[in-house]
């Protein structure tokens, strides 16, 4: 989206910046920036206030979407510290990781044979859940150290953060597959 | 609250008379339009008192168009020329016609634009004109009871409408004659009805069963902002279908074949939908059919083999509202409320149904079927202006990704489904030949892997690319799509700088030079001057701008512009000032464009205060939250 980069997210929110974030004031800051510039406020106003306004609300939701993920919001902090995040060359010496993303791919291939595979699934949910959550609070520890290496480390703890998104968002392909077999 | 009046409490802006404005709810089976008055927003109905009008409209050779009860009345008789939820085929193309055709008894003509034209006695006609007719109806109905001009309109759509259908829709506003301030998605108008009337907070779902669509919302009520969070639905699911079911039942039983005539089949349909609605509050009802040869087949349908034969419809229901769920970030128990819309929600399984899933009583408070219509009023009213202390907003969302053609007939998804709007997103694109200068992009929309498995929207070309090696151009496409929303596509090669011109062509659509050949050859029957109408808009606008902008300039106009920024603006105001009163429309045209050349600058800066206004009390947290 062509416009300024600064203000940063934050600045447009009025929020410091840091990766822990209270996500109630989030809401109400974009309920705020919304109720003054959406183009409906706009609807009978010149052409090019339209225009301006649109782009504005539109930079605002971008905005949102950001901050509102933990994923894209710390991506978008090491952006900011010049890190870039390389999605394809990223790859893990933690071997526990790799383990625990083997034995959830596995489980999840278990669902369909399982005596109750809604049940099955969603206990592997709940363990994806709870990995999730984990990382989220590392995360949170490692950019407020702000050096190298703790930033190197919060993106090391990404990468991972975004494997178990792909987990999350095949789980719910499962879930919705065997609910449409159901019908 | 427009950007360019003053907005400070206690001073008075010019005062403007209150703007007429409407809201229309152009449904499969029934439209419906509704007003505020003094300060209550009601359906208003028409010389005999009646609210709905049937969404029908019948052709004639040698008269005029006739819309409502008297079409339908001649359903049965006139088949062929009575055309009834046409909203089915908006924005549908002729292959999905075919698989819709089969269930409706229209007479189709193929025509070069892909888009279906139904024959009848008054001519080949398009969807898009038909809604038209319907929605000329409901403008005079308006007009007439309101004692003026109406300035704006605000005309619902599924929410589950994709581009093709939702550009359809705005189309046939523009050949009725209406200023369309803003498509508004159904479930979200029926939100605005309720939320405002029980003045509610937290997350509802609305649940949108009506004639041949239905749409599944959730959305988040917030201190006056309704933040849609997601939506689902299926374009090709209604109370028709329930009749169709019980239609095709009856047939069985009466030995009809499926080779019955059109106007059997309407007799049959209408046979079915009043049975259906007679069983909501019976347990059982008669039903008596005359055959082709005059026989007569009486059986009775009871409440339980009705929810028999409907049962598989209702469950289908429920998988849009399981993924609108998941969507959202929602589990059923955190729904407070659903609220049902539409008059096939008053069927005794579908709330059961609805109440079980949901764990929630549904609220059918307010008449399914004016709530929509009411809902559209009431955003109409602050669109037009009228209430610009409004806390209200909408934040609505685009219900199907949308996707580019990539090689291999696969699709890369680049706005994902239920993206607040408005948004955009840009990407980059370069040539793969030697001084290439033009590129299509097959524009999609959809969920699926495949092409094919997706609605085609548009095929975008662009032109005018700087003639280059291969490889180093780099075209930057932005798609937006807007509150509507409605894709628009822009183009620019930036190593040169270059802005690339762009042709649509829409997939089932009509092209701008369609739509205006059908203007102008309605505009010859109308009895208004072509350019009076324009010359009229031009000096509304114009005087518009000239009121807001000086207003602006005394609030702050000398704290934000130094003095060349202020003379080129004040010179621009003086033009067009100037030629105001005068007689040629696009020399005013021209002076509100210099106007807003000359004050872009100043436009943007407001914007940036006033956000900045907006977040001032919570300047950079110092804590840690």
């Amino acid at each position: 989206m062509a416009v300024a980069s600064s203000p940063t997210h934050f600045e447009l929110f009025g929020l410091r910046q840091s990766f822990a974030i209270n996500r109630q004031q989030l809401d109400e800051r974009f309920r705020e920036l919304q109720r003054t510039a959406h183009p409906d406020r706009f609807a009978s106003a010149s052409d090019l206030e339209r225009r301006i306004s649109a782009q504005h609300a539109t930079r605002i939701n971008e905005a949102y979407q950001v901050l509102k993920d933990p994923l894209r919001r710390g991506r978008y902090l090491l952006g900011l510290a010049g890190i870039e995040f390389d999605d394809e060359h990223r790859t893990t010496r933690d071997t526990g990781f790799l383990m625990e993303q083997m034995e959830l791919r596995e489980a999840l291939g278990e669902v369909r044979a399982a005596q109750e595979p809604f049940a099955a699934l969603a206990e592997i949910q709940d363990r994806i859940g709870n990995d999730i959550q984990a990382l989220v609070a590392g995360l949170t520890e490692l950019f407020a150290g702000g050096d190298a290496a703790s930033l190197q480390a919060a993106g090391e703890a990404l990468m991972k953060l975004q494997f178990f998104r792909r987990l999350q968002d095949e789980a719910v392909e499962l879930e919705v597959t065997l609910e449409d077999e159901l019908t | 609250m427009a950007l360019l009046q003053i907005s400070e409490p206690g001073q008075s802006t010019a005062p403007h008379q209150h703007r007429l404005a409407a809201g229309i709810d152009l449904g499969t089976t029934n439209s419906l339009v509704a007003s505020v008055r003094s300060g209550v927003a009601e359906t208003l109905p028409d010389t005999q008192g009646r609210h709905l009008l049937p969404s029908v409209v019948r052709y004639y050779a040698d008269r005029a168009p006739e819309v409502g009860e008297d079409a339908l009345a001649a359903a049965v008789d006139d088949p062929l020329n009575t055309i009834a939820s046409v909203k089915r085929l908006m924005g549908r193309g002729v292959d999905d016609v075919r698989h819709i055709g089969a269930a409706l008894p229209y007479a189709f003509v193929d025509s070069s634009s892909g888009m279906p034209l139904l024959h009848t006695a008054g001519g080949d006609v398009s969807p898009v004109e038909v809604s038209a007719e319907i929605l000329r109806a409901l403008k005079q109905r308006a007009e007439q009871t309101l004692g003026g001009e109406l300035q704006g309109v605000v005309i619902t759509v599924p929410a589950y409408f994709d581009d093709a259908q939702r550009q359809a829709t705005k189309d046939a506003g523009r050949l009725a004659g209406l200023n369309v301030l803003r498509l508004l998605n159904e479930p979200t108008a029926a939100a605005v009805a309720y939320g405002l009337d029980q003045g509610s907070e937290g997350v509802i779902a609305i649940y949108d069963l009506g004639g041949g669509t239905f749409d599944i919302s959730i959305l988040r009520l917030n201190k006056g902002v309704f933040e849609v969070l997601s939506t689902a639905g299926d374009t090709a699911l209604g109370g028709d279908d329930m009749d169709r079911i019980v239609a095709q039942w009856i047939m069985a039983q009466a030995g009809i074949g499926d080779g019955a005539g059109h106007s059997r089949l309407r007799h049959l349909m209408q046979i079915a939908r009043s049975a259906k609605e007679t069983l909501t509050a019976q347990d059982r009802v008669e039903v008596d059919v005359v055959r082709e040869d005059g026989s007569h087949w009486t059986g009775e349908l009871t409440r339980a083999h009705f929810e028999a034969l409907i049962g598989t419809l209702v469950e289908k229901t429920l998988g849009p509202c399981r993924r609108a769920l998941r969507d959202a970030g929602v589990r059923t128990g955190e729904v407070q409320t659903v609220v049902m819309v539409g008059g096939s929600t008053r069927v005794p399984l579908v709330r059961a149904r609805v109440a079980d899933f949901f764990k929630a009583e549904p609220m059918v408070d307010i008449d399914p079927d004016k709530v929509v219509a009411v809902g559209a009023a009431i955003q109409a009213d602050i669109l037009a202006g009228n209430k610009p202390d409004e806390e209200m907003l909408l934040l609505d969302v685009i219900p199907l990704s949308l996707g580019l053609e990539t090689m291999g007939g696969l699709t890369e998804k680049i706005i994902p489904r239920n993206t607040t709007l408005p948004t955009a997103r840009a990407q980059e694109f370069t040539t793969f030949k030697d001084g290439q200068t033009a590129m299509s992009l097959h524009v999609v929309q959809g969920e699926r892997e495949l092409v094919d498995d997706c609605r085609s929207l548009a095929k975008f070309e662009l032109h005018d690319i700087p003639p280059m090696v291969a490889g180093a151009a780099r075209i930057r496409v932005t798609f937006q799509v807007d509150a509507d929303g409605l894709l628009n596509v822009t183009a620019e090669e930036l190593t040169q700088g270059v802005t690339s011109s762009i042709e649509i062509k829409p997939s089932y659509g009509l092209s701008d030079r369609e739509i205006e050949s059908m203007l102008k050859d309605s505009m010859a029957h109308a009895a208004d001057d072509r350019d009076a109408r324009r010359l009229r808009e031009e000096q509304v606008e114009a005087d518009r701008v000239l009121e807001a902008l000086q207003a602006a300039l005394a609030t702050d106009g000398d704290a934000l512009l130094d003095a060349g920024e202020r003379a080129a603006i004040d010179a621009a105001a003086a033009a067009l000032a100037g030629c105001r009163n005068g007689s040629d429309y696009r020399a005013i045209k021209q002076a509100i464009e210099t106007v807003e050349q000359a004050s872009g600058v100043y436009v943007e800066r407001r914007m940036n205060n006033s956000i900045r206004a907006a977040m001032a009390g919570h300047r950079v947290d110092e804590f840690n939250t």
